[in-house]
């Protein structure tokens, strides 16, 4: 058994690292601290080919840390917003990012909240949501997984496709649809059950299932038994501790809470 | 010989009530600042704004101006929600055409090669498709026979773009790494003003050697105004960063009525030397730090 302390970011940056492990050369994008320290373990542990950029322009040879400074890395490629499109468009890519709202279908919501033409609460915009969803794997991280981040019914607008063969036409989901990771302070989960139907993967240490079924607006589909999420190794940890030397782990989730709540 | 510079002024004064117009830049980036503000001064109205929004749309939003957004998101990047859109959109102050990223490049592109639409997968799946303007689909005439989106041309009647250098004849150089979808913004509109933070004799734009940064020819500009630190507080990297501390100003005045008349006052109903002074003088803008993304 591992007896390491480890924070619940921790935890979750090392379950987030697996989204891209065998991905081989793509794009590899996380949005946010959290989901940046995934792709830069995934690259440093288990694929070395991924590429990722410092979030403006520039592909860096190593991922830049949290709150770090594109000059002071090595430059390995020009990545202008045209060609980050080209790029996606064909598909070598892989994103995780972290929406307000998600559904049964894996379809999210980063725009508005209530009615689209008078919202109760106006948000980003789309962005690059639609076009993201059909064309490469996607992935997604929940900082709070409750009953109004994975909602029941549909999302309010529908940004990023899913699995909902009603939505396009002739009823059937267009083959680029590839979701992959579902991340969240409770568990992880897939889209592995029935015609992609959301699933348990593994439960974070010390939640229980009930408690992560409670919290979610839809039915998730559940194994015979349901592994812990593994916990970080000393050699993760300090690893995670390189590519993030600022810290910004410790602040990217709401007083920094352990990551094994047994016994809590 | 050929000299299309102007005044800002003289360029708000080409624009008209109800236009369309496409405003160059992204988020906090090379953002025409300038030309905003003297439009958020101008008596124009129901303009429909065509932008990969920041704090241009917020503004002419903050200021009344816009009548319809066509956007993929607004956000000042480091604030990710723009609180003057935010208001004014939860307001119902204006309608949308709200589009992804790829599928907005791709109206601006229709629009420069003079197509009615392009066909494209994106919105599928989404409510984007759900807006009457994206609800034409067209079958592939192709063994495939596949169903898409008929991406209609976004046509501009002005482009607002803000570069580096520039000569008299609208040559232009725009210096910093990404030089977004301005050059599709040009051809998508039937006229294009352009502000340069400098105005320059040919010969120094050294053509030659800064190629890959002259992104159109010069019969896409109509006019051109010198305009120093003209995208201010949004960065035009080299020359200057993106101002955090001046965004941070414009992000509290969303605060109130009172907040944003304060702002107002200060930062938009002046003209540009002392819009200059109000945020600190050209040796502040030009020592700001880069930002982190």
């Amino acid at each position: 058994m591992n007896d390491v302390s480890y924070s619940l970011a921790e935890l979750l940056i090392v379950a987030m690292a697996q989204a891209w492990r065998h991905d081989g050369e793509v794009m590899g994008t996380g949005i946010g601290p959290l989901p940046r320290l995934g792709v830069s373990l995934c690259k440093a542990l288990y694929n070395p080919a991924l590429a990722t950029t410092d979030g403006e322009c520039w592909y860096t040879t190593d991922p830049l840390p949290p709150g770090g400074r594109t000059a002071d890395a090595e430059i390995e490629g020009w990545s202008p917003y045209d060609r980050v499109f080209s790029g996606l468009w064909g598909g070598k890519r892989h994103a995780l990012v972290a929406p307000v709202q998600i559904d049964r279908f894996g379809q999210s919501n980063i725009s508005v909240i209530g009615d689209h033409a008078r919202p109760k609460s106006a948000m980003l915009g789309a962005r690059g949501f639609p076009g993201n969803s059909i064309h490469h794997p996607n992935s997604f991280f929940f900082p709070q997984h409750n009953r109004r981040s994975l909602v029941e019914g549909e999302v309010d607008y529908v940004c990023s496709a899913g699995y909902n063969p009603a939505r396009y036409p002739g009823g059937k989901v267009l083959p680029g649809v590839d979701l992959r990771l579902i991340v969240t302070n409770l568990a992880v989960l897939d889209f592995g059950g029935p015609e992609h139907a959301i699933r348990l993967v593994s439960l974070h240490p010390g939640v229980s299932f009930d408690e992560v079924q409670d919290n979610t607006g839809f039915e998730l589909v559940r194994g015979e038994s349901i592994p812990v999420t593994p916990a970080p190794t000393a050699e993760q940890l300090a690893l995670i501790d390189r590519l993030d030397p600022k810290g910004a782990r410790r602040k990217a989730l709401k007083d920094d809470p352990p990551g094994d709540r047994r016994g809590a | 010989m050929l000299d299309k510079r102007m005044t800002i002024e003289a360029i708000v004064a080409e624009l008209k009530d109800g236009m369309t117009i496409g405003v160059g830049g992204w988020a906090t980036r090379r953002k025409p600042m300038a030309l905003v503000r003297a439009i958020a001064r101008s008596g124009l109205k129901d303009l429909t704004i065509v932008s990969y929004g920041g704090p241009d749309v917020g503004l002419l939003a903050a200021a009344g101006k816009i009548r319809k957004l066509v956007f993929a998101f607004v956000s000042l990047d480091h604030y990710p929600i723009e609180p003057h859109f935010k208001a004014a959109r939860q307001a119902g102050a204006f309608e949308v055409l709200e589009l992804d990223e790829g599928l907005f490049h791709w109206g601006l592109r229709a629009a420069a090669m003079r197509l009615p639409f392009l066909p494209t997968r994106i919105g599928l799946g989404t409510d984007l498709v759900k807006q009457p303007e994206l609800s034409k689909t067209v079958v592939s005439p192709f063994a495939d026979g596949e169903t898409l989106i008929a991406m209609p041309a976004l046509k501009l009647d002005a482009a607002l773009l803000h570069v580096h250098r520039a000569d008299a004849r609208g040559d232009v150089l725009t210096l910093s790494p990404d030089p977004f979808f301005d050059e599709l913004m040009a051809r998508a509109a039937d006229r294009t003003f352009v502000t340069a933070e400098r105005v320059v004799p040919t010969a120094e734009l050294d053509i030659a050697a800064n190629s890959r940064f002259n992104i159109i020819e010069r019969a896409l500009v109509t006019g051109l105004a010198e305009a120093p630190f003209g995208a201010h507080p949004t960065s035009a990297a080299p020359d200057y960063q993106l101002d955090l501390a001046h965004l941070k100003t414009y992000v509290d005045a969303a605060a109130s009525t009172e907040a944003l008349a304060a702002y107002r006052a200060s930062f938009v109903d002046v003209d540009e030397s002392a819009y200059l002074a109000a945020v600190g003088g050209a040796e502040a803008v030009r020592g700001l730090p880069k930002p982190i993304y």
